[in-house]
C-alpha cells in the first residue's frame, strides 16, 4: 500500500472511457419500449409517499449538536456571470425575489424584506441522490407564506423556481438551473426558502443568497441562488418541459426516495 | 441426464409393487404460485443488484450514523487510485481500515478493449452499464415496487396454502442440535438426498430459506425505505430501527451480499441435488425422488 500514496482521482479518465465503452445492459436500459416499466414505479413511488404523507407529516428535526462540520455543497458552488458578481459585492443589495405568474399580487422583494418576514429554522438532513447525508440548520421563510402573500390564484398548480447559476452555456440561454413542485410539497411547513445556514449568512456555495430547503424530497430538489418564483399551471412550457434541470435530464421530478 | 431417462422408463408396475422402495417416481414438488413467483423474482432481484450497484458507484462509501460524506470516515470503501511509480490505475477495497488491492474487479476494471476503467463495481456488472444515475434509479424502485408486489403474493400464497407451515418450517425434532449437526455433515460431503428423505426440504435448507424469505428480503425492503425522506417523514422510527440513514444503507449493502451468498449457495446445492431435476421441478413442478441405494 505504500506505493499507493497518490490520491489522484481517476474519475475523469474513467468515465471517459465508461462513456466510450459500449456495454451490454446500456441499449436494454435505456430502451423506450422499457420506459412504461420505469414510469410504473415512479407513478407507484408518488402515490404511494402521497399516501403514506396526508396527515403532512414533518421530517424529523435534529439538535445543534447533530450539525454535520464540512456540509459538502453540491451543483453549482459559484454561478458565473458578472450580474452575480456585482450581487456578491453589493452583499446582495441589489438582489430581488420576484414573485410572479399565476398570483393575483406578483412581489419584488429584498433580501431585508424577506428577512423580516416570519421565519423558521429547522436542523433537517440532506440526502442526495448519490447516497450521501449531512445535517445542517436552515432558517429560511415558509414557501407557504409568500405564496399566500403573493395571492396564488386556484388554477396554479405547481411553483417554478428559476435560479441564477447558469449550468449549461447556450446562446438562448436557456442551461439556468430551475426546479418545480407541486402545491403538496410547497405548502409543507418545512418547504423554506433559506437565507441561513448553521446561524450564519447563507454560503455562496451552498445557495446564496437564498435556496429551496424541501425536506421530503433529496438533494437536487432543493434549488440554490433562487431569484424568481413562478406560478404555473403546467410545467411543459418551461425549460424542456419535464419541471427542471435534472428532470430534462432524465430525473424523476418527484424525488421522494 | 442419466437420472432422468431412467425416471422417464419408470419401473413396470409389478416391480413396483414387488419391490416399493426402491421404486423411481416423480413428485409433485412446487406449486404453481411458487414457480411463478420464483422466476419473476431471479428477474427481479438481479435487476435490482445490477441497479443497485450503479448507485452505489456514486458514492462508494459507507458508514454508521446518521450521516456520511466524502471526508467522513467510512467503514467500507472502494476507490480508484494511481500507482505513483507506474502511473497504473489501483483499485482499492478499504474494509475497517485495512485496504486490499482488488484492481480488475473493484475501484478498476477493464473494457473489453482491455481499457482499464475507474468505477467501484465493474460496469458489466451494473445497469445501466455505464454512467447514468437517474436511470439506475428509475430501474432501482420499479424493480422494488415488482418485486415487493411479487413478495406480498408469495407470501399471501404461502400463509394461504400451507405451504410455509408444511414446507418450511421446521419441526422441533429437526432442531435438536445433533440433528443439525449431522445435516451439516450431510451437506459438506456433498451427498445427493435420496429415498423419502428427498421428499421434502431437510432442515438447513428449511432454515436457509427462512431467513431468505422472512429475515434478508424484508430487512432489504426496510432498509431501502429508510433511506427515502419522503417514507420516514411518515415513519420516523426507520432511523430508530437501523440507527440512522446511513446505518440503514450500510445494512442495506450488507443484506444484498448475503442474498447473493444465499443464491451462491442455492445454485450450487441445486447443481449438488441434481441440475436438471431441480430446473424441471422449479419449472414444471415434477421432481425426481432417486431411490435409497439397495443394501
Amino acid at each position: 500500500m505504500s506505493r499507493l500514496m497518490s490520491r489522484r482521482s481517476l474519475m475523469v479518465a474513467g468515465s471517459a472511457a465508461a462513456a466510450s465503452l459500449v456495454t451490454g445492459c446500456e441499449p436494454i436500459a435505456d430502451a423506450p419500449s422499457l420506459r412504461w416499466i420505469l414510469d410504473f414505479g415512479q407513478f407507484m413511488s408518488l402515490h404511494a409517499q402521497r399516501l403514506l404523507l396526508t396527515g403532512q407529516p414533518l421530517v424529523r428535526e435534529y439538535s445543534e449538536a447533530d450539525i454535520t462540520p464540512d456540509f459538502p455543497p453540491n451543483g453549482t458552488e459559484r454561478p458565473a456571470g458578472m450580474a452575480y458578481f456585482q450581487m456578491v459585492v453589493s452583499n446582495f443589495a441589489s438582489y430581488r425575489l420576484t414573485i410572479d405568474g399565476m398570483v393575483a399580487k406578483p412581489l419584488s422583494l429584498s433580501l431585508d424584506d424577506i428577512k423580516a418576514l416570519p421565519s423558521r429554522t429547522q436542523i433537517t438532513q440532506h440526502n442526495c441522490d448519490e447516497g450521501w447525508t449531512a445535517i445542517g440548520q436552515w432558517t429560511g421563510v415558509p414557501l407557504a407564506q409568500l405564496l399566500t402573500t403573493a395571492g396564488i390564484l386556484p388554477e396554479a398548480r405547481y411553483v417554478v423556481f428559476h435560479c441564477l447559476d447558469e449550468m449549461v452555456r447556450t446562446p438562448d440561454r436557456s442551461g439556468f438551473y430551475y426546479e418545480s413542485l407541486d402545491l403538496f410539497d410547497a405548502y409543507h411547513p418545512q418547504t423554506i426558502l433559506a437565507y441561513a445556514m448553521n446561524g450564519r449568512p447563507l454560503p455562496l456555495a451552498h445557495g446564496a443568497p437564498l435556496r429551496l430547503r424541501v425536506e421530503r424530497q433529496i438533494g437536487y430538489k432543493h434549488a440554490k441562488y433562487v431569484s424568481r418564483i413562478e406560478a404555473v399551471d403546467r410545467l411543459d412550457r418551461i425549460g424542456r418541459g419535464k419541471g427542471g434541470f435534472w428532470e430534462d435530464r432524465g430525473y424523476q421530478w418527484y424525488a421522494g426516495q | 441426464m442419466a437420472d432422468i431417462e431412467q425416471v422417464t422408463a419408470t419401473a413396470p408396475p409389478v416391480a413396483a409393487a414387488s419391490d416399493p422402495p426402491h421404486r423411481r417416481e416423480t413428485i409433485y414438488r412446487h406449486s404453481l404460485a411458487v414457480r411463478v413467483t420464483h422466476w419473476a423474482n431471479v428477474l427481479f432481484l438481479t435487476l435490482l443488484l445490477m441497479s443497485g450497484l450503479r448507485i452505489f458507484n456514486y458514492h462508494p462509501a459507507l458508514y454508521w450514523g446518521n450521516y456520511g460524506y466524502r471526508g467522513v470516515p467510512s467503514i467500507f470503501s472502494i476507490a480508484a487510485l494511481e500507482d505513483i511509480e507506474t502511473d497504473e490505475p489501483v483499485g482499492v477495497t478499504t474494509i475497517a481500515g485495512h485496504n486490499f488491492i482488488t484492481t480488475g474487479v473493484l475501484g478498476v476494471s477493464y473494457d473489453a478493449d482491455g481499457m482499464p476503467v475507474a468505477g467501484a463495481f465493474p460496469n458489466w456488472l451494473t445497469l445501466p452499464g455505464g454512467p447514468g444515475l437517474a436511470l439506475a434509479r428509475d430501474w432501482h424502485f420499479a424493480m422494488a415496487w415488482l418485486f415487493v408486489l411479487n413478495g406480498t403474493l408469495y407470501l399471501l400464497f404461502g400463509l394461504a396454502s400451507g405451504h410455509f407451515r408444511r414446507d418450511l418450517v421446521p419441526a422441533a425434532a429437526e432442531l435438536r442440535p445433533w440433528s443439525l449437526l449431522r445435516d451439516v455433515f450431510d451437506h459438506l460431503r456433498l451427498r445427493r438426498v435420496r429415498g423419502e428423505a428427498a421428499r421434502r426440504y431437510n432442515p438447513l435448507q428449511k432454515l436457509a430459506y427462512m431467513v431468505a424469505v422472512f429475515v434478508l428480503l424484508p430487512v432489504m425492503v426496510i432498509s431501502g425505505l429508510t433511506m427515502s425522506p419522503a417514507v420516514t417523514a411518515a415513519m420516523p422510527f426507520l432511523f430508530d430501527l437501523f440507527g440512522g440513514r446511513q446505518s440503514a444503507r450500510t445494512i442495506h449493502f450488507i443484506a444484498a451480499n448475503l442474498i447473493v451468498l444465499f443464491v451462491l449457495v442455492h445454485v450450487i446445492q441445486v447443481f449438488v441435488a441434481g441440475a436438471f431435476n431441480g430446473m424441471r421441478s422449479m419449472i414444471t413442478g415434477r421432481y425426481a425422488i432417486t431411490p435409497e441405494a439397495r443394501s
